[in-house]
């Protein structure tokens, strides 16, 4: 069995969909996890990522397509399979009278056991005060509470809906160093954001959904190179026909020709540099896309297709 | 002052906009109760004949009177619909008028909705002003549409006003109660518990007072409605007391309102432990989350157990005055059986109030799913039925011991004051018979809450039939079917007749069949918000 598992995707999802009445909240979604990594989750507000982390955990029972959490079945087995896994919510409702501290306990005595030392640890990381009670929390001190309990769980997995809404940057940077931590204990993290540098610095691999369906999914590595550079170059005689190569977007091109901005599809960016060569490069800035650029080019595609798209 | 309530015209037009259904349905449901009750007695009772004798076996009966109230010109149709509306109507009045206070003022601080709208041009006063303007005239309309109504059905009109009043300005009383907890309060739950204390008080202290010597039906908001008279010579300055003390709770209200901060109560916040074990799981947080309310409940009912069996003595004296007969009494006239028959009513409607609580509480596993703050719950390896489980059983528990304390408290009281404990383990026994009743109310609320979730709240009406069949029922003559759904009506009425078993035994049966439903039903369906 063990055997097994170690060979599994911690989350295998293919052609997920669940719907809401009327509203189609997920429409195809693919989604996987390999055991081990750290994995971003990104889309714009509504596409999803929710509703695909509640099917995950078992409170939402999902109408098609398959899901695997840990190996089994997040909805028929959802109390075993807790188990082993942490969730984070990015919002956080607490008892108003019960305190922080008190609900970091239930939270890890109900899944089986908290390590107290790891607690105390981390409450203190966080700077949480665990004597206050749920209704005296700002939205920042709700969410550590949330995150000081999912943290402190010795799980095999973790779930995090954006984890650090209302966190301050110093306590973004704890979030941070915690979730390395966790990754470097082999552990699997399922980490949704809209902070790109939070995922840009954690994530191995990224997966981008819109409309309920995945967009994209890969290495940041991987999606980059399908995506275009930022070229700023100049060159000691006058550049030629740049404009007749393939790939080449957005070019400006100075007076006396020899200094040149344009942005290149990423594969295409060999045959460039060797068009440029011969024109003598005096000096070059090339920037990879970030993963914002990705996000927004993602986004931006969807909405150019909503203006383009006949009112049905 | 001027500047406190800016934007209050604004604010009202947003309330009856959040609230229009809401009001429509209270306004219904609390108007069609006095035509209903005067046609229905019209039809029942055609003859004066027919009413004179209704009046001899009624009038003077001690549970009907701690049930009803005082009894002035039952020989007529308007006393007696007087009689018989004014003690549930007032009750109902109260309730709107909380409903829409604390929905209107607490409700919004406590969620935050309210920042929005302070943060804005409105004055600090004004959602709390928007709320009375609104409840006011909810209460004012209802006043108009009763008497209107009655005087229709061909009553007379003085005092089809009275009686109309008498509704109102009960409504407008527990307004003011309302608003002066949403001050002391930082919580709905709150707020709403101690509304519902005082208004179950009023009723209480009346009840004690109409079978006694009418002191401590002065101390009763609902008293001071039925002591206006309708139909039998009104007098009027009482509606002035009701809006004189109305009056002042809402000036007290303010002051309370302007000495503490947004969002907070009048008590500071506490801090609290910064661990805890656990050790009961999911069972611990819910009877932790349950605790303040369970031992509100059950403070109430045994303040309602002792005040019934304060009556004890009174109880015998009405009953030396003879000739009665009859109604909740099977049928018996000796003066034991109408003494029986007042503790066996005085401990269905205790028993009612412990399901009332028991409903309460089983709809807690629905505010904690709606809320959010089950999700995370469920997120652990807490499975679904624990997490339902968890609630039922405090509600199963704590209303099973309700009900029995109530009985133990009744008959403490009556043992106290008559010299005689030897009723105390009988009432015990009687309060413990209606568990089963109290247990299918419950099951019926675990049914809701497993497989129509957003309709959970509608347990409500399942408490409210089995009030009606129990308030209105001994007069009306409803055919036995109407009776028979209510749980209530199945098991024997200890102490005047003896203990059955079976119905308990099935009643169990119907109720643990609601429960399997509501718990397959609750594991099978998404979480909803």
């Amino acid at each position: 069995m063990c055997s097994v598992e170690l060979v599994t995707d911690a989350i295998e999802i293919t052609g997920l969909r669940k719907s809401f009445g009327t509203t189609q909240a997920l429409d195809g979604l693919d989604l996987t996890v390999t055991t081990g990594e750290v994995h971003g989750f990104l889309g714009p507000n509504g596409a999803g990522k929710s509703t695909t982390i509640r099917v995950l955990l078992g409170l939402l029972r999902h109408d098609g397509g398959t899901v695997r959490l840990l190996g089994g079945d997040p909805w028929s087995e959802a109390t075993a399979l807790h188990r082993r896994l942490a969730y984070v919510p990015g919002d956080v409702t607490l008892w108003p009278n019960l305190s922080g501290g008190e609900v970091i306990d239930l939270l890890g005595r109900l899944r089986g056991g908290i390590d107290p030392d790891r607690r105390d640890d981390l409450v203190e990381r966080f700077k949480l005060d665990p004597t206050k009670r749920g209704r005296a929390y700002s939205k920042g001190n709700r969410q550590k509470v949330a995150l000081v309990a999912g943290l402190a769980a010795h799980t095999e997995l973790l779930l995090l809906d954006e984890p650090t809404s209302g966190l301050d940057p110093l306590m973004d940077e704890v979030f941070r160093e915690a979730v390395q931590e966790v990754r470097d204990q082999g552990r699997t993290v399922l980490l949704s954001s809209h902070i790109l540098s939070e995922v840009e610095a954690l994530c191995d691999r990224v997966t981008i959904i819109r409309e309920g369906r995945t967009v994209e999914s890969g290495t940041l590595a991987e999606m980059r190179h399908l995506t275009r550079t930022s070229v700023d170059v100049t060159t000691a005689r006058p550049v030629e026909d740049l404009d007749d190569l393939l790939g080449i977007h957005d070019l400006v091109v100075d007076a006396d020709h020899r200094r040149a901005r344009f942005e290149v599809d990423t594969v295409r960016i060999g045959d460039t540099l060797a068009h440029l060569g011969a024109f003598g490069i005096t000096a070059l800035t090339s920037t990879p896309p970030t993963l914002e650029e990705l996000f927004l080019r993602h986004y931006g595609d969807a909405v150019d297709d909503r203006d383009e798209e006949p009112v049905a | 002052m001027r500047d406190s309530l800016t934007g209050t015209g604004t604010l009202v037009r947003l309330a009856l906009r959040r609230t229009r259904f809401a009001l429509l349905w209270w306004f219904l449901g609390i108007t069609v109760l006095y035509p209903v009750q005067a046609l229905a007695l019209e039809a029942t009772y055609p003859t004066q004949a027919d009413l004179d004798r209704l009046a001899a076996s009624v009038g003077g009966n001690p549970a009907l009177l701690a049930m009803a109230g005082p009894d002035y010109a039952l020989d007529t149709i308007g006393g007696q619909t007087a009689w018989q509306t004014s003690a549930f109507g007032a009750i109902l009045a109260g309730l709107m008028s909380t409903f829409l206070v604390v929905r209107l003022t607490r409700a919004g601080e406590e969620s935050g909705q309210d920042e929005l709208l302070r943060a804005d041009v409105t004055g600090r006063a004004a959602t709390s002003a928007a709320a009375l303007v609104v409840t006011t005239a909810m209460n004012v309309a209802l006043v108009v549409a009763v008497a209107l109504l009655l005087i229709a059905c061909g009553l007379p009109g003085a005092g089809s006003w009275a009686l109309a009043l008498a509704l109102g300005c009960a409504g407008l009383v527990f307004m003011g109660f309302a608003l002066v907890f949403c001050q002391v309060s930082s919580t709905t739950r709150g707020a709403w518990g101690m509304s519902g204390a005082v208004i179950a008080l009023a009723y209480l202290l009346r009840a004690v007072g109409d079978v006694g010597n009418g002191v401590l039906s002065w101390f009763s908001p609902i008293g001071w409605g039925q002591q206006m008279r309708a139909y039998a010579d009104e007098r009027w300055w009482p509606a002035l007391l009701s809006l004189g003390v109305a009056s002042a709770l809402v000036v007290l209200a303010r002051v309370l309102f302007e000495r503490r901060d947004f969002g907070a109560g009048l008590r500071q916040a506490r801090r609290g432990p910064a661990a805890r074990t656990w050790r009961g799981g999911a069972y611990e947080l819910a009877w932790r989350l349950q605790r303040p309310t369970v031992i509100g409940w059950l403070i109430g009912l045994a303040v309602g157990g002792l005040a019934y069996g304060s009556i004890g003595d009174d109880v015998g004296d009405l009953v030396g005055d003879g000739d009665l007969s009859g109604v909740l009494t099977g049928g018996e006239t000796g003066g034991q059986a109408l003494i029986d028959g007042f503790y066996a009513s005085a401990i269905l409607l205790l028993a009612i109030g412990a399901a009332a609580f028991g409903v309460a509480s089983t709809l807690r596993v629905r505010a904690e799913e709606a809320s959010g703050r089950l999700e995370p719950l469920l997120a652990t390896a807490l499975s679904r039925r624990s997490a339902l489980g968890g609630h039922v059983l405090v509600a199963v528990a704590a209303s099973t011991l309700g009900t029995a304390l109530a009985g133990f408290a009744t008959g403490l009281m009556n043992g106290w004051v008559s010299g005689d404990y030897g009723q105390v383990w009988a009432l015990t026994g009687a309060g413990l018979s209606y568990a089963p009743a109290i247990w299918v109310m419950i099951g019926v609320t675990v049914a809701l809450v497993g497989l129509v979730p957003r309709l959970a709240s509608l347990a409500w009406l399942a408490i409210a039939y089995a009030a009606v069949v129990m308030f209105f029922g001994p007069l009306l003559d409803f055919p036995s079917w109407v009776e028979d759904v209510s749980p209530f009506s199945h098991p024997a009425l200890v102490p005047l007749e003896d203990l059955s078993l079976p119905p308990l035994l099935w009643l169990t049966a119907v109720a643990a069949a609601l429960a399997v439903a509501g718990f397959l039903g609750f594991r099978r369906r998404d979480v909803q918000g």
